[in-house]
């Protein structure tokens, strides 16, 4: 594990440290790729059943909180945005500017996590909570607890995922202490903001399939 | 007309005529393909052995015109195949009118058959030498799958549909029935016999299987038991849509499509009304799903095939 | 070429405490602990499959039939995801990707290690679903059965493949990278050995395929854990749409199991012929067309599952396709034989015997291609027999030759070749006896999962049994021989087979960092002199 900044090495693999860098985003492009193709057959199982039943899904999505999903798609895109100012004061080697922006992306997915906490809590005073207190209201049918199966898995787990990229921004922050992040070699800090932009992609698609069905 | 091939099993339907033919082409097909490797590689190691004479000079190499060669060469043979296998499953799995018509319920781990006369059979199916037999499939609980094998048909049962599958045996006989899809610890003794009889026999078993309520007589108790005569009887004063004359027609829904209203669609409306209210009508059927045993809807799928006014059913397919 | 012992110290011998293999980022090392793994695997489907034939040799059988459902169920579980999958990428191909391509390891070494951290928890997780009692729903976990009502540990079962195929993932990530980024100067795409190639087209469909069978797991949990309705029937669910979801990736895992035999195989007849291959590009092509139209052709398994006629078309119509790439590349292995000069160590045995097995199971993937055909044999033994010669004829076959072939690479020592050539030679009489009977077995209407079937059958069944035993016997010789080996085997060169590839370019074991220098490639592949199978490195060591 390289110790100071200046004598920062590539690994016994890699000739440059240009090229460890390299890879290092071809690596978590390939990952977002497989990331991809999980969620996505996801939301695939959720639109043939959204097909199939299209009035018992709209009259269970009516129970969405759309404020909160609203709110939260307001704070995941203003923190990719302060991820990617991040990543700009580490290319020029702004080291204060660098951690306030980290910061604050830290602060907008804690704030995301809350906000969600306390939606999961409204929805469970609603009885929309499959397996837990179900209670199937009218108009919806089978089909509408499946709309609800697949709100719990695809929030929780995007939840997970965003929980994950919280804890990769906090990691890339002790690595700033460091000295480990400079304008030389970055790349660390790349890989995390490219895999944070992810799961803010992710809600970008979640959030009109849960929040905004039949609201048009 | 096989039988010379070793260890040939045995053929008792039309079907199974006609899928032999191709077997047998493919086989061929293999034994050519199997054996040209096994010689070429044969003929190669031992020529090419290693401290042997032969002349190993000028290799091949602008490979691309073999290549081509046995590429385009494959790829036509595997057009035949797919034209004839694909042409055949399509006389296979859509089921015409029949002479018979049989309702199959699978359940762990039983066949129940029964016969349009009402008639009933457990893990055994008498039929007629001779006339098309239509079997129409539906399960209770798991994935079944309904395997004759010398009649060389089969079909999956899935719960919550129903498949329609048929054949004309051609030799009076005993032909084994197998579930073919694992569904739990008795697969393996989900096991029946169909009874292929000369014509006459058959209808003296019927006969003797005593007086019984035809199928269609059945479904029309349940039709009242059930509550379906309230809206779709005579008298009603709802407006829901007639039933006369449905079997066999085309039912244009409110979404827009068009179905053709065969089993599965009786079914489908019996069960999930919802999804497919007719054109021109309120959403208001109750919804009857979990509260109709599969054998009760065949049923009333039988008593409301019995209302056809007019024998207008086409070919159906399913 | 003999190696001064004054130079550093094998891979094997730079530190030998135990962290130093748990901890360790050398691929080399990371390979030879998933070879422990996938071993201890292979013998517990093994057992099942020991077990499975010694039941059906009667049709009163041995087993319980809620035991013998378990027992095919383990056998399936086990072999794909635990054996079959992970086999010949994790373990030749660890060891042997950075090697072939120059490079001194992985790009990421930390994930190759997490990989067999990952594999070895969902194989504790499988572990403990089959000691509390197992489960006997088939691999498949066909819906409603799997989730309503099958007994047995489901849940934990379906998470265990879950969390293997995080594993999967990783390596296939690796390895992409790896092929991408880390190949010596002028080892062009063109000039890669074919074994790389299959191991990159297989990398490519690991990481499409896998994540899907991840959420199907995922949800399959879901319903069986909390009751609710997806591919419940009886509540708006559709049970074919698991199945459509389930063969989107297990279709695909299937040419992920033969892709690399296929690499493999290329290897070894170029070796063992001592000549190039015939039709390099048509080669890499074929494994890239392989890889890509897979995931074309799911619905194949699903021809009597009252899928729409129109659908079964196309989808028969995409399955031949995918079919000839696979005929290509036998005819050009048969091919590559010509003119060769040829030698029949037991690497070359286990890979000529690929070649007529593959065939043979290949020849039979037709016959259920074709949609009446399919529809009496589905879910037969007909089926049986056909994936078991591609996947036990095929890539066992290759797998075996593969490791053998570089054994003396991996360890520093040789194998006793008599011994080998026996077990190849045993492997092939008894693979045959256990599995062509079963072709018969199917088309005259036996199903599959059954544990017992009617007293006619029993000769059938009876060969295969014996079949089996003698298979048992050729898969257990060469952990005898070779263990043997590492203890009093004759110690190795750097090239005994006086091979291509810039993997014999390195002492016999490898020191830890591969090369002290990264090579730099001028020569195409196999560049064997065809007059005489005499060869030349970059360096001027001539082999004759």
């Amino acid at each position: 594990m390289p110790s100071a900044a200046a004598t920062l090495k590539p690994e016994i693999q890699f000739a440059t440290l240009d090229q460890q860098g390299e890879t290092a985003q071809l690596g978590i492009w390939v990952f977002l790729a497989t990331e991809t193709l999980f969620f996505g057959a996801l939301i695939f199982t959720y639109y043939i059943y959204r097909m199939s039943y299209p009035e018992q899904i709209a009259h269970a999505a009516k129970d969405a909180v759309l404020w909160c999903g609203s709110v939260n798609i307001g704070l995941l895109l203003t923190s990719s945005l302060t991820m990617v100012l991040a990543i700009n004061a580490a290319a020029q080697g702004r080291r204060r500017e660098l951690v306030f922006w980290l910061v604050a992306t830290v602060a907008l997915g804690v704030i995301f996590l809350g906000v969600k906490g306390y939606e999961y809590y409204l929805d469970y005073k609603d009885h929309v909570v499959p397996a837990a207190n179900y209670v199937e209201k009218p108009g919806e049918g089978p089909a509408g607890e499946m709309f609800w199966v697949f709100y719990f898995v695809a929030t929780g787990l995007h939840a997970i995922h965003l929980s994950t990229g919280i804890g990769l921004v906090l990691y890339m922050l002790w690595r700033v202490s460091r000295g480990e992040i400079t304008p030389a070699y970055y790349a660390p800090l790349e890989v995390v903001g490219l895999y944070w932009s992810f799961v803010d992609v992710v809600w970008l698609f979640l959030y009109p399939s849960i929040y905004l069905v039949g609201r048009s | 007309m096989y039988r010379w091939v070793p260890f040939w099993p045995n053929t008792a339907s039309l079907q199974g005529v006609v899928v032999n033919n191709l077997f047998i082409a493919e086989l061929a097909l293999c034994v050519l393909i199997v054996g040209s490797v096994l010689a070429m590689m044969a003929t190669f190691v031992i020529r090419y052995r290693r401290g042997s004479a032969a002349s190993r000079g000028e290799l091949v190499h602008k490979t691309w015109h073999w290549e081509i060669v046995w590429t385009v060469g494959t790829l036509v043979a595997f057009l035949v195949l797919f034209g004839w296998g694909a042409g055949i499953y399509v006389w296979l799995y859509q089921a015409p009118k029949g002479d018979i018509e049989i309702y199959a319920v699978a359940k762990q781990w039983m066949w129940k058959f029964q016969h349009p006369g009402g008639q009933g059979e457990i893990d055994t199916l008498h039929v007629p030498v001779g006339k098309t037999i239509r079997v129409v499939l539906a399960s209770q609980d798991v994935i079944h799958s309904f395997y004759i094998p010398e009649f060389r048909i089969k079909h999956d049962v899935v719960p919550g549909t129903n498949q329609v599958v048929w054949f004309t045996p051609d030799k009076p006989g005993t032909y084994r029935i197998e579930c073919t899809q694992f569904c739990g610890v008795q697969h393996a003794t989900m096991i029946g016999n169909v009874f292929v009889m000369p014509q006459a026999a058959y209808a003296q078993w019927l006969a003797n299987q005593g007086e019984n309520e035809s199928l269609a007589q059945q479904g029309e108790a349940l039709f009242r038991t059930y509550g379906c005569s309230g809206c779709h009887g005579a008298n009603s004063t709802v407006h829901a849509p007639s039933l006369d004359g449905l079997y066999g027609s085309l039912v244009h829904l409110q979404d827009g499509s068009v179905r053709r209203a065969d089993e599965a669609y009786i079914r489908d409306c019996i069960l999930t009304p919802r999804s497919f209210t007719v054109a021109g009508y309120p959403p208001v059927m109750p919804d009857f799903s979990g509260q109709i045993s599969e054998g009760d809807v065949m049923k009333l799928i039988a008593y409301i095939q019995s209302l056809s006014s007019r024998n207008t059913r086409n070919v159906d397919s399913h | 070429m003999s190696i001064a012992t004054d130079v550093e110290p094998s891979f094997l011998e730079s530190e030998n405490t135990l962290a130093s293999w748990l901890f360790t980022k050398d691929h080399k090392r990371i390979a030879l602990l998933f070879f422990a793994s996938i071993t201890f695997f292979f013998f517990i489907g093994g057992f099942a499959a020991t077990l499975i034939r010694l039941h059906l040799a009667n049709p009163e059988g041995l087993l319980q039939p809620a035991m013998y459902n378990r027992m095919f169920t383990m056998h399936g579980i086990v072999m794909v995801w635990f054996f079959l999958i992970p086999s010949i990428p994790t373990t030749l191909g660890n060891f042997f990707i950075p090697m072939m391509i120059g490079a001194h390891d992985l790009a990421f070494p930390r994930v190759n290690l997490g990989s067999w951290y990952v594999f070895n928890l969902s194989g504790l997780v499988l572990l403990y679903a089959l000691i509390m009692g197992g489960i006997d729903t088939g691999w498949t976990f066909y819906t409603p059965l799997s989730t309503n009502y099958a007994s047995g540990y489901v849940f934990a079962a379906a998470m265990a493949v879950f969390v293997n195929g995080f594993s999967s993932i990783m390596t296939a990530l690796n390895f992409v990278v790896t092929i991408h980024r880390l190949r010596a100067p002028g080892m062009t795409w063109m000039r890669l050995p074919l074994f790389v190639w299959g191991i990159y087209a297989v990398s490519l469909v690991m990481l499409t395929a896998t994540p899907v069978l991840a959420m199907d797991t995922m949800l399959l949990a879901v319903e069986r854990f909390l009751g609710v309705g997806m591919f419940d029937p009886t509540r708006g669910g559709d049970p074919i749409l698991w199945q459509h979801m389930f063969w989107f990736y297990s279709h695909p895992a299937v040419y992920i199991m033969i892709l690399p035999a296929m690499g493999m195989v290329s290897e070894l007849i170029t070796c063992y012929a001592r000549r190039p291959i015939f039709g390099y590009a048509g080669m890499t092509m074929a494994m890239m067309a392989i890889a890509i139209v897979s995931f074309f052709v799911w619905a194949h398994h699903m021809f009597v599952a009252g899928i729409s006629v129109y659908s079964a078309i196309v989808f028969s119509l995409l399955t031949f396709f995918v079919a000839v790439p696979s005929a290509i590349k036998v005819f050009n292995w048969t091919v590559s034989l010509h003119k060769g000069v040829i030698s029949l160590d037991a690497p070359m045995l286990y890979a000529l015997g690929f070649v007529l097995l593959f065939t043979i199971g290949g020849v039979t993937g037709l016959m259920v291609a074709t949609l009446a055909v399919d529809v009496p044999v589905h879910d037969t033994y007909f089926v049986i027999a056909h994936f078991h010669y591609i996947m036990v004829g095929g890539t066992v076959s290759a797998f075996f030759g593969g490791l053998h072939y570089w054994w003396p690479k991996m360890t520093g020592r040789h194998y006793p070749e008599l011994w080998a050539r026996f077990a190849a030679i045993l492997t092939f009489v008894g693979f045959n006896l256990t599995f062509f009977p079963q072709f018969i077995l199917g088309y005259l209407g036996m199903p599959r999962r059954y544990y017992t079937y009617p007293a006619e059958w029993q000769p059938w069944n009876l060969l295969s049994s014996a079949g089996a035993s003698i298979l048992a016997v050729a898969y257990v010789l060469p952990l005898v021989y070779l263990g043997w080996s590492l203890l009093y085997g004759r110690r190795a060169e750097g090239n005994p087979w006086r091979a291509t590839g810039l993997e014999w370019q390195t002492p016999s074991p490898p020191p830890k960092h591969n090369f002290e220098t990264t090579p730099v490639v001028t020569t195409s592949p196999y560049a064997y002199n065809p007059e005489d199978g005499s060869y030349v490195t970059q360096d001027g060591t001539a082999y004759a």
